[in-house]
């Protein structure tokens, strides 16, 4: 069925497009999709699958939205090209959410009235249901062999390539090799009726490319748990929490594979899922202050949690990672839609005067290498590192980098004194900053029978950790702790800056997961002819290059995913900056933030900003 | 306040153990808790069990919660490392320093209000995962560093100073560490040396969760008349079923002990507890039975004390997670990182 309405002509565009699948959780169709998606990478054609799904096990609605992009772009675009609508319960708002001229896919078995459609959209109807019931007769074959089976008609829709499908199917079903011949066989059937009964191609295309390289499809959890194997953790503890447990699943599941001695069969590394979080960071702290790399993995709520020992952590200096894959807050808000929302409350976290150091990833690959890095930052700098997810990062699939690391590295244990080094008459004071970086010395627990050992402590202590109430060393602790943080500056990764081609007064900053949209956005705002630097901001405390950037230009946008403008209070707070000079765009409706977001609030600004007054001669 | 280094006079004439310590080397700064607080006996018992056993001082690692009681590992074992950490969560800072380091003696002291009252559920839970420790609350039924609020050990019907009555119903931790599975089990008094010292010294030598309830008044706020937890009366409740001698393993019995009176224990490291029974019928290997005992007895006023459970080969957290012989935070890159030939294979994997 074209479309009726002459004035839409239908979508044609090869290699970039937007695929939506509406299905019902827990049916099974998670694992078609994302084959789906995998397909169009192996065909080299760049993909960024976003999976968007309630906080429920069966029975709700779930969308898998691919986005298609020889050009490159991986951010969410916004808007459906081509949507396969296979859950009755969002029908009317899965049609209303295609582009004028795109296409619905849908299960015509039960036939709808044709209002229920637009007319400047393609409709294509396949009876799949029918055509399940018709070859298979036990329910869950019908149900799973349904998915396989529209990403058959869809190889012959777009126009794809099946053997890529066949041969991931043969992958998948590696070991269970019974599956494989009746999914081929299901998406076959598919197929060969949309080839016999349906218009193919229709006008969205995909060709094979060579646009995908060297690249890797991962996501950003499984990433960082890598990073911190490869980072040397060896004491992990966690509470399950959404967006952030497949982080510590993903750490035991590579633990078991990297870290088992191979002739004891014994483990280099401790997991604990702990009771709460409360102790799964005092498990961490624990470790810490015992020398063993240690890590936690939850989100906004679990932070909240671990405020108190988050402040102890900072105060005794205490080396600590924690991983937080952000989601929709405050409480538990939207538990499975993503946000930038934890930026001040990890950053201030717990009483007192207290700052920390964050790391913002942009992607799976900056997740492992944050992730690793973030080790040796908490030995040297012996306090808390946050590792700042979100649910778009952590729980998608994103074409990145492949991973690497120089085997020639060590790690940087940070200032550790020996028993050697105590022996030999070394002045020890656990808090005395013998350097001038702020950052003291420590031992382990067990160092040396007679020398080294001190008491740890909440409380205020001299520079020999002698416990004392007295204001003049608390004071002089404390502006100890603020030199150390004005070290820590210079020793987490720096802001990324990318100028226009060129010079203009108005300049943009973001970070995390926005990168990919931002990519795409800053394309959309020069082609309205105005230009704009950027910096990706990649770590708190910042580098002093961030107060120069904002000085640098009359205006600086910054893209955030929240609602309170976090980092830009951050910004304005840390680098005393006139709050007018910073223009928040926010976006927090709890799906990622696209490009035609940005293009437009940003482009839009600057719209009014350059236009020029109107003579009025009379 | 301010730290107070305890005066080292050299005295020739101490004792030495085994190691060639004298007791001053398993002291601490002067303690600065009230004249007669219980708590400073039970430190002074925990000194004596380290100088006894031959401990070396800086293989303990004390890690306590808050409250007077947590404050202690400050008068005791000076050249060990300690964590005073913050209210109830000793237990998990303890596990995961365990986790670390599974070579050092963990030692972790608590109060009825950090382990009873905030952190209950970090108590039960370290003794549900059997984490190799002494764990000892000092119980004194109040809160004594903000002043002398009930505990949740404050028994039902007993007294404040202030002569308010507590309604609620009190919790009894060696009957929840009974349940929860720890393999070692004791309760004492602050005031019984005699007793309190070699449960301390069977408990470090047990290798697994080892708890230790000792009543420990509180001369500030609940030593008065009407309270169950003052000096005069659990003394007279004291219901001990059994008196410890602690041998270890080099030591062979000496002592003749009446046949039937006495049972010997061996544990895992070859030490050997020879236990003088009190109570006659009491089993010392049957959980529900000790639970049986004491409920009996707690049901008439009578506080059991002695060491009241032990398991014959408990396992530890460590032998549960299957970790490796040496402690983890000895493990570097080396033995930590797969380098780039798995980190090839695994970006194959991703294509
Ligand atoms: C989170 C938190 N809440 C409250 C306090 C205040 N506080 C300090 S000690 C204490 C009670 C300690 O009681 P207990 O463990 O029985 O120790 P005791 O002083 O009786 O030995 C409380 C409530 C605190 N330090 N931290
Ligand atoms: S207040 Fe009570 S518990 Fe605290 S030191 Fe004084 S006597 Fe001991
Ligand atoms: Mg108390």
């Amino acid at each position: 069925m074209p479309p009726a309405n002459s004035s839409a002509t239908p979508i044609s565009r090869v290699n970039d497009f937007v695929v939506r699948f509406a299905n019902v959780n827990g049916s099974g169709s998670a694992s078609a999709n994302e084959m789906f998606a995998r397909a169009v990478m192996r065909m080299g054609v760049p993909v960024s699958p976003r999976n968007i799904f309630p906080s429920n096990i069966q029975g709700l609605p779930t969308w898998y939205e691919v986005r298609v992009s020889e050009a490159g772009y991986l951010g969410a675009r916004g808007g459906t090209d081509l949507m396969v609508a296979m859950n009755p319960q969002t029908f009317d708002k899965d049609i209303a959410g295609i582009e004028p001229g795109g296409y619905l896919f849908y299960d015509s078995t039960k036939p709808y009235p044709a209002s229920k459609f637009r007319d400047d959209i393609t409709v294509i109807g396949m009876p799949l249901t029918a055509i399940c019931n018709r070859e298979y007769s036990d329910p869950r074959q019908r149900q799973l062999f349904k998915n396989i089976m529209y990403i058959g008609a869809l190889t012959a829709l777009i126009d794809m390539d099946v053997a890529v499908v066949e041969k991931l199917i043969g992958e998948q079903y590696k070991g269970k090799d019974k599956l494989i011949a009746p999914n081929i066989k299901a998406l076959h059937i598919g197929r060969d009726y949309a080839i016999l009964n349906l218009q193919c191609p229709i006008g969205l295309k995909l060709r094979q490319a060579d646009k995908v390289g060297d690249r890797i499809f991962v996501d950003g959890n499984s990433a960082s748990a890598l990073g911190a194997v490869y980072g040397g953790a060896s004491v992990c503890a966690w509470y399950p929490i959404t967006p952030s447990s497949s982080l510590a699943d993903a750490f035991t599941r590579h633990c078991a594979r990297l870290r088992v001695d191979a002739e004891t069969g014994k483990a280099r590394y401790a997991i604990i899922q702990a009771e709460d979080e409360l102790a799964s960071i005092g498990m961490v702290i624990g470790a810490g202050w015992n020398g063993a790399r240690s890590f936690t993995a939850t989100s906004g709520p679990g932070i909240s949690l671990m405020q108190e020992f988050i402040g102890l952590a900072y105060f005794a200096e205490i080396p600590a990672v924690l991983f937080d894959v952000q989601r929709a807050g405050p409480s538990t808000g939207m538990p499975t839609r993503t946000q930038q929302c934890d930026i001040i409350s990890c950053a201030y976290a717990s009483h007192g005067d207290t700052k920390h150091v964050l790391l913002f990833p942009e992607d799976p690959t900056e997740c492992f290498e944050f992730g690793a890095l973030a080790f040796d930052l908490a030995d040297r700098l012996q306090t808390p590192i946050f590792v700042l997810l979100d649910l778009d990062i952590g729980m998608n699939t994103h074409l990145s980098r492949p991973f690497a690391w120089d085997d020639a590295k060590v790690y940087d244990r940070g200032k550790v004194m020996t028993a050697e080094e105590l022996e030999a008459g070394r002045d020890f004071g656990r808090y005395l900053d013998v350097d001038g970086d702020g950052i003291p010395y420590r031992t382990y627990p067990g160092t040396h029978p007679t020398k080294g050992s001190y008491f740890t402590r909440g409380t205020s202590r001299d520079r020999y950790a002698r416990y004392t109430e007295e204001g003049a060393p608390y004071v002089d602790n404390m502006q100890r702790l603020v030199r150390k943080f004005d070290t820590a500056k210079d020793l987490v990764p720096r802001p990324l800056i990318a100028n226009a081609d060129k010079p203009t007064k108005y300049g943009v900053i973001y970070y995390g997961s926005t990168a990919p949209a931002m990519d795409e956005a800053i394309g959309m705002i020069e082609a309205k002819g105005h230009a704009l630097d950027r910096m990706r901001i990649r770590a708190f405390p910042f580098h002093s290059s961030v107060a120069s950037f904002v000085a640098d230009h009359d205006f600086v946008f910054v893209v955030e995913q929240n609602r309170d403008a976090q980092l830009r209070s951050l910004i304005v707070n840390e680098c005393g900056i006139d709050p007018v000079r910073l223009v928040p765009v926010l976006h927090y409706d709890g799906t990622p933030i696209t490009a035609r977001f940005i293009a437009k609030a940003i482009g839009e600004h600057l719209d009014q900003l350059t236009v020029k007054p109107v003579k009025v001669t009379s | 306040m301010t730290y107070l280094a305890k005066p080292k006079f050299h005295h020739p004439n101490l004792p030495k153990n085994a190691l060639g310590y004298t007791h001053r080397d398993y002291e601490g700064t002067v303690s600065t808790l009230c004249a007669g607080c219980g708590h400073d006996s039970i430190t002074a018992a925990i000194i004596q069990a380290c100088f006894e056993l031959s401990i070396e001082p800086h293989r303990v690692a004390k890690i306590s919660g808050i409250g007077c009681s947590s404050k202690t590992p400050t008068y005791f074992l000076g050249n060990s490392h300690g964590f005073n950490s913050v209210h109830g969560r000793m237990p998990s800072v303890l596990t995961g320093a365990n986790l670390a380091n599974r070579d050092l003696i963990y030692l972790g002291v608590s109060g009825d209000g950090d382990s009873a009252s905030i952190g209950l559920g970090q108590f039960a839970h370290c003794l549900r995962r059997g984490v190799n420790m002494v764990y000892i609350v000092e119980n004194n039924g109040v809160y004594g560093l903000t002043k002398g609020q009930f505990s949740a050990t404050a028994d039902r019907g007993s007294k404040s100073k202030r002569g308010m009555m507590n309604t609620d119903n009190s919790i009894d931790l060696v009957a929840m560490a009974l349940q929860l599975g720890a393999s070692f089990v004791a309760r004492s008094f602050s005031g019984d040396k005699q007793q309190l010292v070699p449960i301390i010294k069977a408990a470090i030598a047990h290798k697994g969760a080892a708890f230790i309830d000792v009543i420990s008044p509180c001369v500030a706020f609940n030593n008065h008349a009407g309270s169950t937890k003052s000096f005069d009366f659990v003394r007279e409740h004291n219901e001990a079923v059994n008196r410890l001698d602690f041998m270890a393993s080099r030591m062979p019995i000496e002592v003749q002990y009446e046949p039937g009176s006495v049972e010997i224990v061996e544990q895992h490291d070859g030490s050997r507890l020879a236990l003088r029974k009190l109570a006659a019928d009491y089993e010392l290997h049957d959980r529900g039975a000790a639970l049986g005992f004491l409920q009996h007895h707690a049901a008439k006023g009578q506080i059991v004390t002695g060491l009241l459970y032990v398991e014959k080969d408990p396992e530890d957290l460590h032998a549960h997670l299957r970790t490796v012989d040496v402690p983890l935070n000895t493990l570097n890159a080396p033995e930590l990182c797969p380098g780039q030939s798995a980190l090839d294979r695994i970006n194959a994997s991703l294509r």
